[in-house]
């Protein structure tokens, strides 16, 4: 072992100088954005989209913490999400009451402690084994929670839920948050902080440890480590986070019902995450940030969004696993080898037809849904006025679905090796 | 002085099936020994005993001195006892060299600490740093391990297993597989990590046993029938008659 220790040459460590200050000027550019957006924005909807958007990105990212960094496939994060909330809206009714002495501000670290209190208790025990086990026990303790809800309705407040009201609190610093637009910079505040504090987690000995025993838990308790114990702490770190956007959840809606820490709330954030990339630090922002936005888009013109996010999930599984996030580092090296103008003919056209046979199924589920509602007469679809209870649209919306879906078939591979012949490294 | 490993009687059986039928062995601290037999007689059982991946049936197990029989792996790996695997083990989707640094972490006292920065964690670095150099893996060192070659990936399992700095060190097979030219290279390699070391290891390859081991263990269906230096092993009638069922000399 006398072996000098490696020293990395002044090239190298220029290298990483250079990546230091492009990583850190990446945060600052993400702070200098989460101030101006809102002076880009005039409606109120956009605000109380982007508050949304803010606390599902917390969410998705404390989601990922389980899934794409420890390898645990949970069906019940709403419980930490939705405990937390509950906690945060009767902490903040308490001092509303003057009870007791908390600013607004701080809610989401109380929505905090809680999610990584009831993370601590439900994982001691969910955490001994992964896999198939491990998500069994969070579908468990989904439905443990479901049914509690309904027992203990003092605290979740039965079907109508607890509603709370945060002008009541104590101020801090003179800070209201009686608007949106104040709400939103708190949201944007400590969706910052907990984006910085879960990256920060996966460059910590256990967050790489989490890693290590998402691949291979064997050979981590052999290199010291019980596979265990690295799961629980980030499974803690995870409910911690959770627990978080639940608080703001609180103080944004001023509402929380057990439909917050339901299966389906569970189920949104793990399409978020997958949807975005669960292999990428960046993938369940994406992910969150698209979701919400396509959810409060469609749910204004169809009362079938949620069928369509289901479709877009699993288009995401089977086409594209490693999510948006992993579809744009593919292609990383097309674009440092500045050839992202060969790829653009293909993807347009390929992408074209793909939008073609989209239209065709979106007109034909849309019918559908149209007459299975017993209604008659005709509805707007995208610039159209169609009748569904006659043949033509029905036609009309089926040959775009065939026209679209051979061209896509045609056109498809041509696009992909498109793709690998600019992704080759060197000179073509 | 204490041996490093110390079978007492150990036994085990998968259901009414016995394995290990009573083995009592003692490997002295800073030797190199190898474990021989024939298939299926139980070698890699053993490692898995010693090393707490499987209960012993009965028996006791000691490391430098201190009982381990029913401890978990991790805790036989903090007292400074590390193996490699016969079928490569290694953590397939992150970078060679953050798979040594994951080796590396528990022995440098980072426990289970989400406080430390690991980019600023030096010692830890600078270690696994050497370590790939040591393995001449310096150049693949950002590549994802589940894409190395096989004897690449074969030299990464010898890394994780001694990175942490263990003193007695477990090989299982580590030249199973390899070419010649290969098998040379990591021979070269055991010889220079484990100097001064405790080295235990399982191996069909005989020149790779004679060449390395200072004694060595025939275990035949459960038993270990003797425990001698190289130059005894050869001349023993018994070994020759389970490894060729007449008495010839070995290998």
């Amino acid at each position: 072992m006398s072996t000098p220790v490696a020293t990395r040459p002044f090239a190298v460590a220029g290298v990483a100088r250079a990546a230091r200050v492009r990583r850190y000027g990446l945060w600052l550019a993400a702070a200098v954005v989460l101030l101006l957006l809102p002076q880009s924005v005039r409606t109120g909807t956009a605000i109380a989209v982007m508050n949304q958007m803010g606390i599902a990105v917390i969410f998705a990212l404390s989601f990922n913490m389980l899934l794409g960094q420890g390898g645990m496939l949970s069906f019940g994060h709403a419980v930490y999400f939705g405990l937390g909330g509950f906690i945060a809206a009767h902490v903040l009714n308490m001092a509303g009451r003057g009870a007791i002495y908390l600013p607004v501000p701080l809610l989401p670290l109380v929505g905090g402690l809680g999610g990584l209190a009831f993370a601590a208790l439900f994982g001691s025990f969910s955490t001994r084994r992964a896999g198939t086990v491990f998500s069994m026990i969070s579908l468990g303790v989904a439905e443990l929670m479901a049914a509690s809800s309904l027992i203990f309705d003092k605290f979740f407040g039965g079907e109508e839920g607890i509603t709370t009201n945060r002008s009541k609190a104590p101020l801090l610093l003179g800070l209201e948050f009686t608007r949106d637009r104040q709400v939103y910079y708190l949201i944007a505040f400590w969706l910052f902080v907990a984006t910085l504090a879960m990256y920060a987690f996966s460059r910590t000995p256990v967050g790489r440890m989490a890693n290590a025993v998402r691949d291979n838990p064997e050979r981590a308790e052999f290199v010291g480590y019980s596979q265990h114990r690295v799961r629980f702490v980030s499974f803690c770190a995870a409910g911690f986070f959770a627990g978080i956007a639940g608080g703001l959840f609180a103080v944004n809606y001023e509402i929380l019902t057990a439909e917050n820490m339901g299966l389906n709330a569970s189920g949104a954030v793990l399409l978020m995450a997958y949807i975005g990339g669960i292999g990428a630090f960046v993938g369940p922002i994406l992910g969150a940030v698209v979701f919400t936005f396509l959810q409060s888009m469609l749910s204004d013109y169809t009362g079938m969004w949620l069928l369509y996010l289901g479709i877009l999930f699993l288009a995401t599984v089977l086409f594209v696993p490693m999510g948006l996030a992993g579809l744009l580092m593919l292609h990383a090296p097309v674009w440092r080898a500045r050839r992202v103008g060969r790829l653009l003919g293909p993807y347009v056209l390929t992408g074209a037809l793909g939008f073609v046979a989209a239209v065709g199924i979106i007109g034909l589920l849309e019918m559908v849904h149209f007459v299975a509602a017993g209604r008659t007469g005709t509805r707007r679809l995208f610039w159209l006025v169609v009748a569904p209870r006659t043949l033509m649209p029905w036609l009309g919306f089926a040959a775009l679905v065939v026209a679209g879906a051979v061209g896509v078939r045609w056109t498809g591979p041509r696009a992909v090796a498109a793709f690998a012949e600019a992704s080759r490294p060197g000179r073509p | 002085m204490t041996p490093a490993i110390e079978l007492s009687d150990v036994r085990k059986s998968f259901g009414a099936t016995p394995i290990i039928r009573g083995v009592s062995l003692a490997i002295e601290a800073g030797t190199r020994q190898a474990l021989i037999g024939p298939n299926g007689a139980g070698k890699s059982t053993l490692f898995n005993l010693i090393t707490g991946k499987y209960p012993v049936t009965s028996g006791r197990i000691r490391v430098k001195g201190a009982a381990v029989t029913d401890l978990a792996p991790y805790e036989i790996n903090r007292r400074g006892l590390a193996r490699s695997f016969q079928v490569t083990n290694i953590f397939t989707r992150m970078s060679v060299f953050e798979n040594i640094r994951c080796a590396v972490l528990w022995s440098a006292g980072y426990r289970y600490s989400f406080w430390h920065r690991i980019s600023a964690a030096r010692a830890v670095n600078a270690r696994a740093e050497t370590v790939l150099e040591q393995l001449n893996l310096t150049a693949r060192r950002d590549v994802p391990a589940g894409v190395l070659s096989y004897a690449e990936q074969r030299a990464l399992e010898i890394g994780i297993t001694i990175a942490g700095g263990a003193d007695v060190i477990l090989l299982d097979e580590p030249t199973a597989g390899m070419s010649r030219s290969e098998t040379e290279h990591v021979v070269g390699l055991i010889r220079q990590i484990t100097a001064g070391k405790t080295l235990l290891m399982v191996e069909h390859d005989m020149s790779v046993v004679f060449d390395l081991a200072d004694r060595i263990a025939v275990l035949v269906y459960g038993e270990v029938i003797a425990h001698d230096t190289p130059e005894r092993i050869r001349a023993n009638a018994a070994v020759q008659e389970a490894y060729l069922g007449v008495p010839q000399g070995v290998a």
